[in-house]
């Protein structure tokens, strides 16, 4: 999130789109009906489903699921042709005055430099037209033909009212009602906050969702601002954590990467990573990536990280592609995996097309499993009819089973979608042998550093080298742990302009990443973390809810990163001249010395006004970018591609060009790919608030609450199938199918989409062969093995599908047949692991 | 404040006197319809506190699960998909005991305490008292207690009577993510509704109001509905809820004729219930004054 939960109460309109906030987010929700109760917001929600959202909203639109993009860009071009933007803001604070190479275009569906074999762009022509000293050229008038504003014109010219609502099938008059209540909040002293979560992310245009609305908040002037932003709703506790702390296979902490095959040396990977200034004056605030990624060496290597040995980059690995999971399960399914430690998730569950992650997992030699539960992964070898027609004898897979600590039962911080670091204490102790999942790998890691010593081994110096100063090397404190991301000194760090003067002595904590070196003075193991552990003690632990300013900043409460900023972009609710867009809404302000008020500004402190420096510093060139530049893989413009599987088998605005012309597809998955032919209706998944993903399922009262599985379909379609509510159905795509109870519903519309009548059909996610609740099938045995194409995160939203009535005949099973040998199940330690239902309720085994 | 003073106001079928010393203030429960969306943390929390648990069910095509109120959910939120002049509402209410200030069950109740009304306005089921006759049932304009089929007694929802006694909200209250559910003094309540019956007119909600039907005496559950004027929308929440005359038909003359044969008709029982009588009349003197 850019702003916070609790800013949500400034919002003056509150776009719920791409999420189902009162449902998945229920206690965040909160501030959005907050804003509704005490400040007058109107809550609007585009959605395929009235969902439980729209039941307390203002105003709700349906939408064909995978047309955001269209429906945002219509959006943007409706603001601009009324005109209704925030000129000053646009023009000051966004790159609608850069000037475009001449290069750039965009044809058919495509933007230039496409490379068809690849699959991919060469981007050199997404770029700005640079002048004798390197700086992009800026037409401050607008004047200029290929200035981003006169290309962005251009881009969403094409997305009329009836195009919108032909794409989207979302009737044109209340799209119209929608452009109109955004644009109100186009004035300086009105915010709109966007709410969104996977219904945006899970799509093969993911990326480009959120770009759209990024854009479109921008040219309203609602980024910096109390109530607005662009907030991602993170739906699994310190997910958030995740992602900052770079645990995904091409990240390092700290939003860094890791080295790309060929980048040799360190000298080589930082030059790539360091932005060049793009507009004179202005911060780049990357540019202080060398700072960090050595301190980040430091806090790993330690001592033997030194300026000889380049701080220890060649212990690094060099990715020659990306790791994801759907690459990695797309690896072990071609048997170049063969080995899989699964720590906290449930990829059988979780990762689309059960039937290949199934038929992966049987090709391993060995599968460890780390959980507090007993996870569908974890019993993926075991056949429990239908739902998991598997045959144990042939599969040759070892699992291991090891019982893990739930986050109630251990201290630890957890990062939340607002940025904030919350300190909390275990409330339980972790029944029989479980282990915390810190102490697991630690053992495992000494481990395998003995036997590096004794054995020797290929390459061992990565293992042998780590720094590992921790009181108990077989399980490191939280505390420890937390102390190390934040960063300490290790020899005095003076001030720059001052060396008399010592900013922090060797051996305490940091205060701030402006303090951090490239020289190996300081250790950082996230360097957005710093400020989070100081001297003064652990901040997260903070609990002071008092709110002065009575804008929801809280600043004593927990701890922000980065440097406890609560808003993001903050400078930007200020003019140019540093004076607060709207006096009700001051986080910051220029107070003729300094930046200053209730929040922590997001800009240098001391540099005033007229210095001219721009409020987007992270950015080369200063300000919010309606142009991405080189940062997206299909365009620096969001273009409206259809879903990989599509229910009009093309794209009304390009025939040629019908899916995301940079997605990666695996030949083998193309094949498990339907036409609308064969499976006519859309499929979209999604989780219920009585259900946490996989897990709640294992909790009685969880269960009692929402027992079987079900889908959703509307009233026009069961009428035209002959299904009653209540009836069982089969819903199948092409690459499996399911059996559930069928939810007939008004909240379903069927909608118009170019010509044809277009269902959708809901597919909650929640339901598997482990647990209490009533035994149903894997959702994602429909969901087709494609992501997004800068994230990779799957289409989960938006597949084909089939249903009919369950008329109870035994279906063919849809995994492959798989290996053979017998099963092997090797579980650590005697814990019973159903017992663990406690936490959600009291789950008495013998009832089960 | 004395909010949570459990001092007795009435017991089913008792003579003894209540105390008089103290005036507790009334209690209420406020259910802002229109800022509940449905997630049933109420359902789970009353299960957690009160130590009961649903059986896992089945779907019957609808979110409400389970199906209705049982003996061991108290609660329940009940979905309605309305659709009026093409716009489609899903109004969600959270059932329950309403705690009439003229409690049809208590009034019913043949056996002596096992229901018990509290100065402040709680209607409670005192199970070790139940016979598990059902009259009780039969008596509640809202169709709220269960019997189970277990213990063959009746339980529903005590608003947290335990919670309560000791300057706790309802577990329910607790549990509400949006302050959809508030507890307080009756007259808080009302004033808090309110204030919000005022803003959600102004958003174009004419009909919104509070629903505090006065034929049981007004309730210590209340309601903001945005269409107060057709409560039934509201999967059938009635609209001018009376007590089951055949309540008053009992309480004449059955009741002490089943009483005194409950009491093992014994003679001395027979002088003992003729007594009822100058007691009921008080009784329906207060009523009319509430």
């Amino acid at each position: 999130m850019t702003n916070s939960w609790t800013d949500i109460k400034n919002a003056n309109l509150i776009l719920v789109m791409g999420g189902n906030a009162a449902e998945a987010h229920p206690v965040g929700f909160k501030w959005a009906v907050e804003a509704k109760a005490h400040n007058k917001a109107k809550l609007i929600v585009v959605d395929p489903r009235f969902t439980r959202t729209a039941s307390v909203a203002d105003y709700y639109a349906p939408i064909r699921s995978g047309t955001d993009i269209a429906f945002l860009s219509g959006v943007i071009r409706y603001l601009l042709e009324k005109d209704q933007i925030q000129h000053e803001y646009v023009k000051a604070f966004t790159n609608a005055a850069f000037i475009v190479r001449e290069d750039f275009g965009f044809e058919d569906g495509l933007f230039s430099g496409y490379v068809e074999k690849e699959h991919k762009y060469d981007k050199s022509s997404w770029a700005y037209e640079l002048d004798a000293k390197g700086f992009a050229k800026v037409d401050p008038t607008l004047q200029h033909p290929r200035c981003v504003l006169n290309l962005l014109k251009g881009h969403v010219d094409r997305y009329t009212p009836d195009v919108v609502s032909s794409i989207t099938g979302t009737p044109k008059d209340q799209f119209l009602h929608i452009c109109e209540m955004i644009a109100t909040t186009a004035v300086p002293d009105r915010t709109m906050t966007s709410l969104y979560a996977l219904g945006w992310t899970q799509h093969s245009i993911g990326a480009q969702n959120i770009r759209t609305l990024a854009m479109l908040q921008l040219l309203l002037g609602n980024i910096g601002m109390a109530g607005g932003g662009v907030n991602a709703l993170r739906g699994h506790s310190n997910i958030q954590g995740l992602t900052d702390l770079g645990l995904l296979s091409d990240l390092l902490p700290g939003y860094m990467s890791l080295a790309k095959d060929g980048e040799d040396t360190r000298a080589a990977y930082l030059e790539k990573r360091t932005p060049k200034l793009l507009r004179p004056d202005q911060i780049n605030y990357w540019q202080n990536y060398p700072k960090f990624h050595t301190s980040l060496m430091k806090a790993w290597y330690g001592p033997a990280a030194t300026k000889d040995n380049d701080f220890g980059y060649d212990w690094l690995p060099k990715l020659d592609k990306v790791y994801d999971v759907l690459r990695v399960f797309d690896l072990m399914d071609q048997g170049k995996m063969n080995g899989y430690f699964c720590q906290g998730f449930n990829p059988l569950a979780s990762f689309p097309n059960k039937a290949k992650v199934g038929a992966a997992l049987s090709k391993l030699k060995y599968l460890v499993v780390m959980d507090p539960l007993q996870t569908e992964t974890s019993e993926f070898w075991k056949n429990y009819g239908e739902s998991n027609d598997v045959d144990p004898s042939k599969i040759q897979t070892e699992v291991f089973r090891l019982p893990t600590t739930l986050f109630a039962e251990e201290d630890g911080s957890l990062v939340n979608s607002t940025r904030w670091l919350q300190w909390h204490w275990k409330g339980a102790e972790a029944p029989g042998e479980c282990r915390t999942d810190i102490a697991i790998m630690s053992s495992l890691f000494m481990k395998l550093r003995e036997m590096y010593a004794k054995d020797g081994g290929a390459f061992a110096d990565p293992i042998m080298n780590l720094h590992w100063p921790y009181h108990d090397p077989e399980e490191p404190s939280p505390e420890e742990l937390a102390k190390e991301a934040n960063g300490y000194a290790l020899e005095d760090i003076v001030d720059p302009k001052d060396k008399t003067k010592v900013l922090v002595k060797a051996g305490q904590q940091l205060s701030t990443f402006a303090h951090m070196t490239d020289d190996g003075k300081t250790a950082s193991g996230c360097w957005i973390f710093a400020g989070s552990w100081t001297e003064a003690g652990n901040q997260m632990a903070r609990r002071d809810n008092s709110d002065p300013s009575g804008l929801g900043v809280s600043p004593n409460w927990a701890w922000a990163w980065p440097l406890n900023r609560r808003i993001l972009y903050n400078r930007a609710s200020c003019d140019v001249n540093g004076k607060p867009w709207d006096p009700k809404r001051k986080l910051v302000a220029w107070d003729g010395s300094k930046w200053s008020g209730p929040d922590v500004p997001d800009f240098k402190a001391d540099s005033p006004p007229e210095a001219g420096v721009s409020p987007f510093i992270m950015n080369n060139e200063g300000v919010g970018r309606l142009f991405a530049v080189d940062k997206m893989a299909e365009g620096p413009f969001p273009e409206h591609y259809e879903p990989f599987e599509s229910p009009l088998g093309t794209n009304p605005l390009h025939p040629k060009v019908i899916s995301n012309p940079a997605a990666r597809v695996f030949p083998k998955d193309k094949e498990h790919f339907g036409t609308n032919a064969e499976f006519p209706y859309v499929g979209t998944t999604y989780r219920l608030t009585e259900h946490f993903h996989f897990w709640t399922k294992h909790s009685k009262i969880n269960a009692s609450l929402q027992p079987e599985q079900f889908v959703e379909i509307g009233e026009e379609l069961a009428k035209e199938k002959g299904i009653e509510n209540g009836e069982r159905v089969v819903v199948r795509s092409k690459r499996g199918f399911i059996r559930a109870v069928a939810v007939v519903t008004k909240r379903i519309k069927a909608l118009d989409v170019a010509g044809k009548r277009i269902h959708q059909i809901g597919v909650p996610i929640h339901w598997g062969f482990t647990g209490v609740a009533k035994q149903g099938f894997i959702a994602n045995t429909l969901t087709p093995f494609v992501g997004d194409a800068n994230t990779q995160t799957p289409e989960f939203k938006s597949f084909l599908v089939n249903v009919e009535k369950d008329t109870g005949k035994p279906m063919a099973a849809a995994t492959e047949a798989t290996t053979q040998a017998t099963p092997k199940t090797a579980d650590a330690g005697e814990v019973d692991l159903p017992r663990r239902g406690w936490l959600f309720g009291r789950n008495k085994t013998e009832e089960v | 404040m004395a909010l949570q003073s459990l001092d007795i106001w009435r017991r089913s079928a008792t003579t003894t006197p209540s105390p008089s010393q103290r005036e507790p203030i009334e209690v209420a429960k406020l259910i802002d319809v229109t800022k509940c969306i449905g997630c049933k943390a109420c359902q789970s929390a009353c299960q957690e506190w009160n130590d009961v648990r649903e059986e896992v069910g089945v779907n019957i095509g609808s979110y409400q699960n389970p199906h209705d109120l049982t003996a061991n959910s108290w609660t329940l939120m009940r979905f309605a998909e309305i659709e009026e002049n093409g716009h489609l509402e899903w109004l969600i209410r959270k059932d329950g005991c309403m705690h009439c200030a003229d409690p049809g069950c208590l009034k019913a109740c043949p056996s002596p305490g096992a229901i018990i009304q509290y100065k402040n306005g709680i209607v409670d089921f005192a199970e070790e008292n139940c016979i598990g006759c059902g009259y009780c049932i039969k008596g509640c304009p809202f169709n709220i207690p269960r019997l189970s089929k277990e213990d063959s007694k009746v339980y529903k929802c005590t608003l947290c009577s335990d919670r309560v006694a000791v300057g706790l909200e309802p577990a329910c209250i607790k549990a509400c993510p949006t302050q959809a559910l508030v507890f307080g003094s009756k007259e808080d309540m009302k004033d808090h509704a309110a204030e919000r019956i005022a803003e959600l007119k102004e958003r174009g909600f004419e009909n919104a109001g509070l629903y505090d039907p006065q034929g049981v005496g007004g309730t210590h559950v209340m309601y903001v509905l945005h269409h107060a004027d057709k409560p039934e929308l509201y999967n059938e929440l009635p609209r001018d809820p009376h007590i089951n005359p055949m309540v008053a038909v009992w309480k004449g003359i059955t009741k002490p004729l089943a009483l005194m044969a409950m009491a093992g008709a014994v003679l001395g029982g027979f002088f003992h219930y003729i007594g009822i009588g100058p007691n009921e009349v008080e009784e329906d003197e207060e009523e009319e004054k509430a």
